[in-house]
């Protein structure tokens, strides 16, 4: 789970680490408010969508300037006038895709001057099975380009889960990024306070970039993005409270609530799979037959009935669907149970697109039988690839 | 013995009361398994509910289990919140091998788990994985017995139900397996390809191996290395593999924690190079998992007839 900019903010702000002053805007009059308790003369105004490359994106309406999503303002009238023309606008970059993503709240900060831009972040390693912390004095930056072109500028810093996190992480890091005085302090509480901020709310990344130093030698984040562990947010009622749907798929929200695993792809074939890498490979699958699968999904562990239907709804929302092939490898799950499931579920659909299942594991021929006596137009495949044969050759016939 | 596990393993069950520790525990003993306890805190010296498993002694604790029963592998079926624990009191009780079925853990607690381990005696298989299976001999995790058959094929893969179709694929061109170890899928893990590759290279029934990777991470490609600098040693056996996720979008998570493209990095056609590299033949579809390995085995036999 991904939150705002100003959100991450404010929890860096509750951990003490330093970061420019700033206050979320829903509305103009709030933008305008911000500027009161903010120090001038400059102010930022910032959109927070979830994806970054705000700063060189583009809003989309003409009303909303040629500015990009980050700007500069030297009065509240100024402010007020931003927050006008980018509240409720849309903001493509580098990260959104063409669509682009609506502006529905601000990020105003005070303006600071900045000396160096740097990058630091945190993540799990999974070489090290770590918390390792990456640095590199190229901050502001694509760090991805950092360390494809110029790999020798970034170094890492993994920390020992038994020790903790140690002065010395701290140190190495202000050494790298070229840090001096009681600004190589500064850092080694900066690190330790993010460690214990990663630690304390399951994040699976932290990236601060840029990371600056002022003009007057302080150390401060600028940007902060963070991404939480799904698996963790039951013990973090404070950030599930954070969640911002509308800045998700409604699709993937609602496949979401019944526990499956679905995203949408650009195909026609509607898949439905049990289990991540099988349902992967079902993809690749119908690739291989020339066609190109509509999405990802996942009904995990137990395909209920009341899944299959959840799973055929969110399948069949997507307009561009033409065809479902459904690859259930049971395992000890009873392929009686599942074919009763479909059976029921593509009857109360209505289902008129050609309906291919695959099922493997316990009581197979029962769960074909009860497909074939269904009177319902469902084409039963006998392995992998004989499914995707035959959705893929229904699918151009009836195209 | 083939790997991990054989006929005289002994297994208990951690989470044994729970639904799915109670359906898997009546399953693993069905197929043979030697189920020796279970655990559930509190329920010590109860029996279990369920009639099936009766008579399987029940535990407060994973020490007390292993001191009474000499048990040498256990199960975690134990919910996502508590299953950290339950693994580091298997680790604390001295299991050499422990496997976590457990799906959804936190990922900073595996961080801690697999601190835990290093350093100690035992051996984790998972977490969020089917198990690991050996025919007609042992069968710990959720594997369908029903689709395994007895023979010298090793298989080991980070998906669960990709598994299954390498172990029915197998099965159905009649070369059945020695051992199916499910590594899952998570970013932080217990045992890792290099280290189940390792095995079967040294088990002497095992004569070929199936190995199936995803995108995401660099696991394959480490394997792939590990496999070449072996074979420079001498030491190879015929391989065939696959890699999922040749069609999924870069940035895009599929499903578990471990499945996304990012940062250029963890792409499936690099996968298939790494392994091509290391001379694993590469399944052109994952329906073809053992028709590949069958030309791979009959051309090493063509090559073995010419030799003579």
């Amino acid at each position: 789970m991904n939150i705002h900019e100003h959100q991450a903010k404010e929890l860096l702000h509750q951990f003490g680490i330093p970061t420019p002053k700033g206050f979320a805007a829903f509305s103009v009059r709030e933008a305008g408010e911000a500027t009161q308790q903010l120090s001038g003369p400059i102010y930022v105004v910032k959109a927070q969508i979830h994806a970054g490359g705000r700063g060189k994106g583009k809003f989309k309406e003409a009303s909303a300037g040629e500015k990009g999503g980050v700007r500069l303002a030297k009065s509240r009238a100024e402010v007020q006038t931003f927050a006008e023309q980018m509240l409720g606008a849309t903001l493509v970059t580098v990260q959104t895709g063409p669509d682009g993503k609506a502006v529905n709240r601000l990020y105003v900060t005070e303006g600071v001057e900045i000396e160096r831009e740097l990058y630091l972040s945190a993540l799990i390693d999974r070489t090290t099975s770590r918390v390792a912390f990456v640095a590199s004095a190229e901050g502001g930056m694509d760090i991805e380009k950092v360390a494809h072109e110029t790999p020798e500028k970034i170094i890492s810093v993994t920390i020992d889960p038994a020790s903790g996190y140690m002065p010395f992480h701290g140190r190495r890091i202000a050494f790298a990024l070229g840090l001096k005085g009681k600004q190589v302090g500064q850092c080694v509480k900066l690190v330790g306070d993010l460690y214990n901020l990663v630690l304390a709310k399951d994040m699976s990344m932290l990236e601060i970039n840029p990371l600056i130093t002022t003009k007057d030698g302080q150390l401060s984040c600028l940007d902060a993005k963070m991404s939480f562990d799904s698996n963790a947010l039951y013990r973090h009622p404070d950030i599930v409270e954070m969640r911002d749907l509308s800045e998700e798929d409604p699709a993937e929200v609602e496949a979401s609530k019944y526990d499956l695993s679905y995203v949408k792809l650009d195909g026609t074939i509607g898949c439905m799979v049990n289990g991540a890498g099988l349902a992967m490979a079902t993809m690749d699958i119908i690739k291989l037959y020339g066609a190109e699968p509509a999405n990802f999904l996942d009904v995990g562990g137990g395909a209920t009935k009341e899944k299959v239907q959840a799973a055929f709804k969110i399948i069949l929302s997507d307009p561009a669907v033409k065809g479902i092939l459904v690859n259930i490898f049971g395992g000890i799950m009873r392929c009686d149970i599942i074919a009763e499931g479909v059976v029921a579920a593509a009857r109360e659909m209505g289902i008129t697109v050609p309906l291919v299942v695959r099922l493997e594991g316990t009581n197979v021929e029962l769960g074909k039988k009860i497909m074939a006596e269904s009177g319902l137009k469902i084409v039963p495949a006998d392995d992998l690839d004989d499914a995707a044969r035959k959705i893929t050759a229904a699918v151009k016939e009836a195209g | 013995m083939a790997i991990l596990v054989d006929k005289s393993t002994k297994v208990i069950c951690q989470g044994i009361t729970g639904s799915q520790g109670t359906f898997h525990t009546k399953q693993a003993k069905a197929y043979g398994t030697k189920i020796v306890g279970g655990v559930t805190p509190g329920k010590g010296g109860s029996t279990h509910p369920d009639p099936e498993l009766a008579d399987v002694p029940m535990f407060d604790t994973v020490a007390e289990a292993r001191e009474a029963t000499g048990a040498d592998a256990t199960s975690i079926y134990v919910p996502p919140p508590f299953a950290a624990d339950a693994i580091l009191e298997a680790i604390d009780a001295g299991f050499p091998f422990i496997v976590a079925i457990t799906e959804g853990i936190p990922v900073l607690d595996m961080v801690k788990v697999k601190r835990a381990l290093q350093g100690s005696g035992s051996r984790l298989l998972g977490p969020n994985c089917p198990g690991v299976l050996t025919p007609n001999q042992c069968k710990i995790g959720i594997m369908p017995g029903n689709i395994f058959k007895a023979g010298r094929v090793g298989i080991v893969s980070r998906s669960g139900t990709l598994t299954y179709e390498a172990v029915k694929q197998t099965s159905d061109a009649g070369l059945g397996q020695s051992t199916a170890v499910g590594i899952g899928g998570d970013p932080v893990k217990g045992l890792e390809f290099i280290e189940v590759l390792e095995m079967f290279l040294a088990d002497p029934e095992t004569d070929s191996i199936i190995m199936i990777g995803e995108i995401g991470g660099s696991a394959e490609e480490d394997a792939a290395e590990f496999i070449k600098s072996e074979a420079k040693k001498g030491r190879s056996k015929p391989m065939a593999g696959f890699i999922a996720g040749a069609t999924a979008p870069p940035g895009r998570r599929m499903g578990h924690a471990g499945a996304i493209i990012s940062g250029g990095k963890g792409k499936a056609e690099d996968k298939f190079e790494a392994m091509r590299s290391a001379g694993i033949a590469i399944a052109p579809s994952p329906a073809a998992l053992g028709t590949t390995l069958m030309d791979v085995l009959k051309s090493q036999t063509r090559h073995a007839k010419l030799a003579e």
